[in-house]
């Protein structure tokens, strides 16, 4: 890619970007929230044009209008944010994407194709399993299956890793080092920098929507990277100070939850979180956590058990009842329940606070109180957009997420509950929302997170909860614990003590 | 070689693509009705010259224009709001109906022994409680128990219109109109009052206009409005921003409904003055107040445009059935070609599309 310039309305956000990718190389792309690294992408793919700059493929000049010219080009793409089809199988997902399918009897020829990639692979999954009964990891395989059944010689990977648990990341990466073996390029996007320092063997960095950097993984380091991609040293550490536990503010007693499937997915946990304390929840997804977290913010009724908040019951009370009551939240899809896409930014800014004092009376919103919230919102998590007055879906992915913890956590909610939340933030987002973590924490605010980010757990919290098949295989205080009994309680196997 | 099409959405297009792609498909419309006009052996910029002048050219044409908006103005207001939180009512042709009885109901009832205002201010609340009743029923089998809107508000409106047909020729019939599908008229102290030498009705008129203004405000500016684009956008946002489904989807169907049935009420007080066939009362109002609504873009100031553009619409074709001798559901296919162009139009706009060659 060769001098590659786009602006939207006028703000660019690449500016003569320059880019390549030899065969068999995995290339690292770096760069801040909003640096441009997903447009520059959708670019190759077809998916928007440049406004200048041109993209030359194995020496010759093409010119990409649309995704099925990209795929011709062998050039595949895994989003950002998926783009599967919620109520059908992965079969027909599969089929969807593949032009080539045969006009009779398409699954019979699809499933043994399915067959021979899993294999050669190691990519396995239910063909017939609906995408919706999927975790993202699993999604995440069709995808690859998808772009494998075009033979990308090509594949552009947008931060695959942000939503996998550390085992699915690591499947992950040897599926990319055996397509690289066969001689298949990948770029990949992520935030990780041990990721990239591990799997590529070249990076190159974007910065406000201009190269800053573009070396062999050789001569750089995670350092000098934080530094080419934010200008300044930035050292993920966790100034925890020890804090005396306060009141006791949430508590969960022998809770039951069916899951969609109709399976018992949270199978009696019973915890407490307090004032001035971080509890985490660990687990691999898909074992509870997130019919958990529904259950207690109440977007999912629960069988049995009992939510207190301060000591009175909110079990099965509604969203707004509980949000009232001084519980928010981060949610976990956060395109599909944090934010309204099409509305504008200051009009998400608001998204569940707009019932209440100060930007609503009986009857109407104040709009100048809204914006000023928004912009308030904007600047304290520094969420790069061009203003608040463009739809939300025109922010990077890493903005979108500033936005809602931003927006979750600015008025100091006496109990946040927040479902990964440093997902898709780069380095600096990253340290700044911990920051705001810690100091809810400290101001005596009590805080309810669930992450696949063990180190993440381990530096925020005070008490880590493991789940595994529903149940709390351990409550435990990770300052004396060690990672791996965390990662063993993860897997089922109660070594630690219990609480 | 095989082709194929491709489509990519296209979120990024300027004002001016829009409003090309609106004047664009306008034309298109026009251009397959004229074909159909020369199949009919008719010359079609006669035709479609006879359709404006008879509706704009003429006082008598800009009249009968202006009084055939104020229903499809009335309506299509209430068809931005639960448009924009994609509840998708098709029924207001039933909910008109439905108010249009009830306004004619409580004329014969109150309307000799009560002061007038009182028996329209009456006639006002019933007209849109039961336009409101009428959809809220299918609003609530969609929140409560999934049923498709679009079926069962379509239903209703055979049923609202089945019920109109039987009231007229059986337990309404008016006992002054001997052999006529007629009730008896409603008391001359309630019709309302016309502008000089035509049929405005213009307490309506304003009633639609200044209520178009009070939905566009509630739209935009209140608490509900915003809840219901929330809704509309994204509903599972809606949940978890503790967005009540159900009483959000009533409301909403409630606001439509009640404002059909107050073009039903404008369409007795101002015009009929008795409740007759449901042909009779209601030309497709309900309908084409759908396209309306479609054409203002879902925006409430501007359907009283594209109302006024579509009443003109209706005028002039029934001012070429007569003149040019064609059959009564011309108007119709007429209305319905210009609304598929304008889906297409909004398709291409909103999206890419390309023909592409399949590798083998
Ligand atoms: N469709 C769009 N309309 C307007 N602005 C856009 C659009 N898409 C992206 N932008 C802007 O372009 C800039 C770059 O966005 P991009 O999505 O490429 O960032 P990114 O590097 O992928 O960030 P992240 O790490 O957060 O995913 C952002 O400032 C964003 O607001
Ligand atoms: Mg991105």
């Amino acid at each position: 890619m060769r001098d590659i310039t786009k602006a939207f309305n006028g703000t660019f956000a690449n500016k003569n970007i320059n880019l390549h990718v030899s065969s068999g190389e995995v290339l690292g792309l770096l760069g801040e929230n909003g640096a441009g690294k997903t447009t520059l992408m959708n670019i190759l793919y077809g998916l928007y044009r440049p406004d200048s700059g041109s993209v030359l493929i194995n020496g010759e000049d093409v010119r990409i209008r649309n995704p099925h010219e990209s795929m011709n080009l062998g050039i595949g793409m895994i989003h950002q944010h998926f783009m599967l089809v919620d109520n059908h199988s992965v079969l027909e997902n599969i089929a969807l994407g593949f032009p080539d399918s045969p006009f009779f009897f398409p699954d019979r020829f699809i499933r043994k194709k399915i067959n021979t990639f899993s294999e050669k692979y190691g990519l396995y999954i239910d063909p017939d399993k609906q995408i919706w009964e999927l975790s993202a990891g699993e999604q995440q395989r069709v995808e690859i299956l998808k772009a494998l059944f075009l033979e990308s010689d090509l594949l552009i990977m947008d931060e695959p890793t942000s939503v996998l648990t550390p085992q699915e990341s690591i499947d992950l990466f040897s599926i990319i080092r055996r397509m690289k073996d066969e001689g298949h390029s990948v770029i990949l996007i992520s935030h990780k920098l041990d990721e990239i320092m591990a799997n590529c063997s070249r990076v190159t960095v974007l910065r406000k929507g201009e190269t800053v950097g573009d070396s062999a993984i050789s001569d750089v380091d995670e350092r000098s990277l934080s530094r080419m991609m934010v200008g300044r040293d930035i050292i993920l550490t966790f100034e925890k100070k020890p804090l005396p536990r306060g009141k006791e503010v949430l508590n969960v007693e022998n809770l039951h939850v069916i899951s969609d499937r109709g399976l018992e997915t949270v199978n009696n946990v019973s915890f407490t979180v307090h004032e001035n304390e971080i509890f985490g929840i660990a687990g691999v997804s898909g074992n509870g956590q997130r019919e958990l977290i529904e259950t207690i913010t109440g977007l999912r009724k629960a069988r049995s058990g009992n939510v207190s908040l301060f000591g009175s019951s909110i079990l099965n009370k509604s969203p707004r009842v509980i949000n009232n009551r001084g519980v928010t939240h981060v949610p976990e899809e956060r395109i599909r329940f944090g934010i309204v896409p099409n509305l504008l930014i200051y009009e998400n800014a608001v998204l569940k606070h707009h019932h209440s004092h100060p930007f609503s009376s009986i009857m109407f919103l104040d709009y100048e109180a809204v914006k000023g919230h928004a912009k308030d919102i904007i600047e304290k998590f520094s969420v790069s957009a061009p203003s608040i007055n463009v739809p939300m879906k025109s922010l990077s992915g890493g903005n979108i997420q500033k936005l809602i913890v931003g927006r979750e956590i600015n008025n100091k909610p006496p109990l946040l509950v927040a479902s990964h939340p440093t997902y898709g933030l780069d380095v600096g987002a990253t340290e700044y929302i911990r920051k705001q973590l810690l100091q809810r924490r400290e101001e005596g605010g009590a805080v309810l997170i669930v992450s696949e980010d063990l180190e993440e757990l381990v530096g925020l919290c005070d008490r880590v909860g493991v789940m595994f098949k529903g149940r709390f295989t351990g409550i435990v205080d990770p300052s004396t614990t060690r990672l791996e009994d965390i990662g063993l309680l993860m897997t089922g196997i109660e070594a630690g003590e219990d609480s | 070689m095989k082709y194929s099409f491709k489509i990519i959405n296209n979120d990024s297009y300027t004002r001016t693509a829009a409003i090309a792609a609106l004047a664009l498909s306008l034309v298109c419309g026009f251009i397959v009705i004229g074909i159909l006009f020369l199949a009919k052996g008719i010359n079609p910029f006669y035709a479609v010259w006879k359709i404006f002048s008879g509706s704009f050219g003429s006082s008598y044409g800009i009249k009968e224009t202006v009084t055939k908006s104020i229903p499809l103005i009335m309506t299509a207001a209430g068809l931005t709001v639960v448009f924009r939180g994609k509840f998708w009512n098709i029924g207001s042709e039933g909910q008109l109906l439905l108010g249009a009885a009830a306004a004619t109901w409580v004329a014969l009832k109150i309307g000799q022994s009560l002061p007038s205002p009182l028996v329209i201010f009456c006639m006002i609340i019933f007209a849109a409680i039961f336009g409101a009743l009428w959809a809220i029923v299918p609003a609530f089998l969609r929140a409560r128990l999934s049923i498709n809107e679009v079926i069962s508000t379509l239903m209703f409106n055979y049923i609202a219109a089945e019920l109109v047909s039987f009231l007229v020729i059986g337990p309404w019939k008016g006992t002054t109109k001997y052999g006529y599908p007629y009730t008896d008229d409603i008391p001359a102290s309630v019709m309302l009052g016309h502008l000089p030498d035509s049929r405005i009705h213009y307490f309506t008129l304003i009633l639609a206009v200044i209520l178009s203004i009070i939905i566009f405000y509630m739209l935009f500016r209140t608490k509900f409005g915003y809840e219901i684009r929330v809704t509309g956008e994204n509903r599972e946002a809606a949940k978890y921003a503790g967005i009540n489904f159900l009483k959000t989807t009533l409301l909403m169907a409630a606001i439509s409904g009640a404002m059909a049935g107050l073009a039903g009420f404008g369409e007795i007080a101002g015009i009929h003055l008795h409740l007759t066939s449901p042909e009779i009362i209601s030309s497709g109002y309900g309908f084409t107040a759908i396209i309306v609504a479609w054409l203002g873009k879902l925006n409430p100031l501007l359907t009283i445009i594209s109302g006024f553009f579509f009443a003109g619409i209706l005028v002039g074709g029934d001012a070429i059935k007569l003149s040019l001798g064609l059959p009564a559901a011309t108007v119709q296919v007429f209305n319905g070609t210009i609304l598929v162009f304008l889906i297409i139009g909004d398709f291409f706009l909103k999206h890419r599309v390309t023909l592409i060659k399949i590798r083998q």
